[in-house]
């Protein structure tokens, strides 16, 4: 939340100059268009009569009575209390969606058809691909976020090396050199490791920068009140340090987290069978391009919503010994 | 601690006001002296000992040929003006600090660059920091339990125990499942103190334990630091709190430009002070 003020002024969709210039706007960019052929043609029928004879009548009144529509229903949400509001403007905005998805006269047989395999093999080996790298990247990162931190100049000049590299280079370019690079030193591994280790490598990068940052933004007193009780470095990294750390890494890490899901689709390069893989090799044969790919974004959407709940869970649970 | 000693803390724990904590201060004292007197020339009651301590901070010299020493029972006062060294000395004898040049010895262990037991000497050494530090993410009474549990491997439920007793020794108890941020400054330093107490160690060092205070504050951690006084706590003090160092002091310690000026009992420093940097610092700070 940000900080409130105090002094409650008027609700914002409740200011008549507000209204009316939403209205306006609202008005100009529907006259911008000519949606006398669209769905919204048919629903004026009964005023405007065909639609297609309307003319600049028929477009002024679609405008017109959109704009109406769109203002009564921001200043009737303004009323509500806060969490109704968040609700009723997900609903309408999910509602808009679909209705934008449903006009590409989908084949939703095609996609029921599909689904299922879709799923147990191409969901399954993304979050497998996603989880597995996801707990590499975590080790790695921490690893080099000391070592960024520390004295020893070996260390240092490893960890900003390997940030700097995985960091500077784009990921697709990492998972070709890994998978074909590798080979040319007599190292063979497959394409699912290759994809897990390029993943681990890459976000690892990312988040070591994020620990480091955590790390540092800890009170120098809560290292010298725990060495001065007798807490090693270990410990006080482990028990002290870190646990204060993470509220402040864990925002930046779910982001790091849900870009890495979606960047996992990068590994079907090597023909990993996962979800965006699958999606255009089902699709292509049958020329159902467009079911796939939405119904595969819908599927990564759902997945990240799930990390952003566990986000918002953990934030949650570390906001405990701040509250007052 | 005598048999007298702890019939008196008793009649303290139960509410027997200020007459009772007066009358063990007393106590305490004379047992002390007479303590000291017999046991004052061995070698195995100092606790801390700095001679010729040296530290420069790059170019700047910090601490200039500091030497103190430190006896069981002792309480010492250390005071003077801001960036005086103060607060670096008493950092030294933990080892937050580097001192390099001199030696120091807590417990008969020598501190240097090199040691690897320095875990053995802050185990005896409690520390009280201005802005108490106390782990936020953590119970007031686990804060407590972390120290001993952790480091000497003592079981939870001793460990909880001993944690329960000290935090009624600061007479905080109600407070053993908030977190820090739910105390008062007050409340915080005094959980500070019982978490250094925990660890049941020989010396406690006090760094400006109530500067970062509200005055009406200031109190009830002085409270806490005369009782613990008056337990024969030997006890190194940084403050600016002169009426504390009157009434508790065994020595008090004035230190200028990172070097001991002056130093004395109470009593003599505060009505006959040496120096002239010694009665300036002390008008300044006593016209109030």
């Amino acid at each position: 939340m940000l900080y409130q003020d105090t002094v409650e002024s008027e609700v914002l969709v409740h200011r008549p100059w507000f209204v009316a210039s939403i209205f306006g706007v609202v008005f100009a960019i529907c006259l911008m268009f000519n949606l006398v052929g669209t769905t919204f043609g048919e629903l004026m029928r009964p005023v405007i009569g065909d639609p297609l004879q309307s003319g600049v009548y028929g477009r002024f009144a679609i405008a017109f009575v959109i704009g109406v529509t769109f203002c009564l229903n921001i200043v009737l949400i303004g009323f509500a209390p806060l969490k109704a509001q968040i609700g009723i403007v997900w609903i309408e905005l999910l509602t808009l969606f679909l209705a934008f998805f449903k006009a590409f006269n989908l084949s939703l047989p095609f996609i029921w058809e599909n689904l299922p395999y879709l799923i147990t093999q191409g969901v399954v080996t993304t979050i497998y691909v996603s989880a597995v790298s996801l707990v590499c990247a975590s080790v790695i990162a921490i690893i080099a976020a000391i070592a960024k931190l520390s004295s020893n100049g070996f260390a240092y000049a490893i960890a900003s090396f390997y940030t700097s590299f995985f960091r500077g280079l784009p990921l697709l370019i990492q998972i070709y050199l890994i998978y074909l690079g590798l080979p040319q030193l007599g190292i063979v591994i497959n394409a699912v490791p290759s994809g897990i280790l390029a993943l681990s490598l890459c976000v690892g990068a990312y988040m070591t920068e994020i620990f480091r940052a955590g790390i540092q933004s800890i009170d120098r007193g809560q290292w010298e009140a725990s060495r001065s009780i007798g807490f090693g470095f270990g410990l006080t990294m482990r028990r002290i340090i870190l646990p204060q750390a993470l509220p402040v890494i864990i925002p930046p890490m779910g982001n790091t987290f849900i870009s890495m899901l979606k960047d996992s689709s990068l590994v079907s390069v090597l023909g990993v069978w996962e979800l965006t893989f699958l999606a255009r090799t089902i699709g292509q044969p049958t020329f159902h391009h467009m079911e796939m790919l939405i119904t595969a974004a819908m599927i990564y959407w759902i997945m990240s919503a799930c990390l952003e709940v566990a986000q918002s869970r953990l934030e949650r649970h570390y906001a405990r010994s701040k509250a007052r | 601690m005598t048999a007298g000693l702890k019939s008196h803390l008793k009649g303290l724990d139960s509410g027997d006001s200020s007459q009772a904590i007066g009358n063990v201060l007393r106590e305490s004292l004379s047992s002390q002296e007479s303590f000291s007197q017999k046991h004052g020339s061995m070698s195995a009651d100092i606790i801390i000992e700095a001679t010729n301590v040296s530290k420069w901070y790059g170019t700047f010299r910090a601490l200039t040929d500091v030497n103190l020493t430190v006896r069981k029972g002792e309480r010492i006062v250390i005071c003077g003006p801001s960036g005086s060294g103060k607060s670096t000395l008493i950092r030294c004898f933990n080892r937050l600090e580097a001192h390099q040049k001199g030696e120091i010895t807590v417990n008969g262990i020598r501190l240097h660059n090199k040691m690897r037991n320095v875990t053995e000497v802050r185990k005896n050494v409690g520390m009280v920091f201005q802005h108490f530090n106390l782990f936020p993410h953590m119970t007031v009474l686990m804060n407590c339990m972390a120290g001993p549990m952790w480091i000497k491997g003592v079981p939870e439920a001793q460990a909880k125990k001993t944690a329960l007793k000290f935090l009624e020794r600061v007479r905080i108890p109600e407070q053993a499942n908030k977190y820090p941020v739910q105390l008062s400054g007050g409340q915080q330093q005094r959980v500070a103190i019982a978490r250094s107490l925990c660890m049941e160690p020989a010396v406690m060092l006090f760094d400006e334990p109530t500067s970062a205070l509200d005055p009406e504050m200031v109190s009830e951690v002085l409270d806490t630091m005369t009782s613990l006084a008056s337990d024969g706590m030997t006890m190194v003090c940084v403050t600016h709190e002169m009426g504390f160092a009157r009434a508790v002091a065994d020595r008090v310690i004035f230190m200028d430009w990172g070097q001991i000026v002056e130093e004395g009992n109470p009593n003599d420093f505060f009505t006959n002070p040496q120096h002239e940097r010694t009665k300036l610092f002390l008008s300044q700070i006593l016209r109030h």
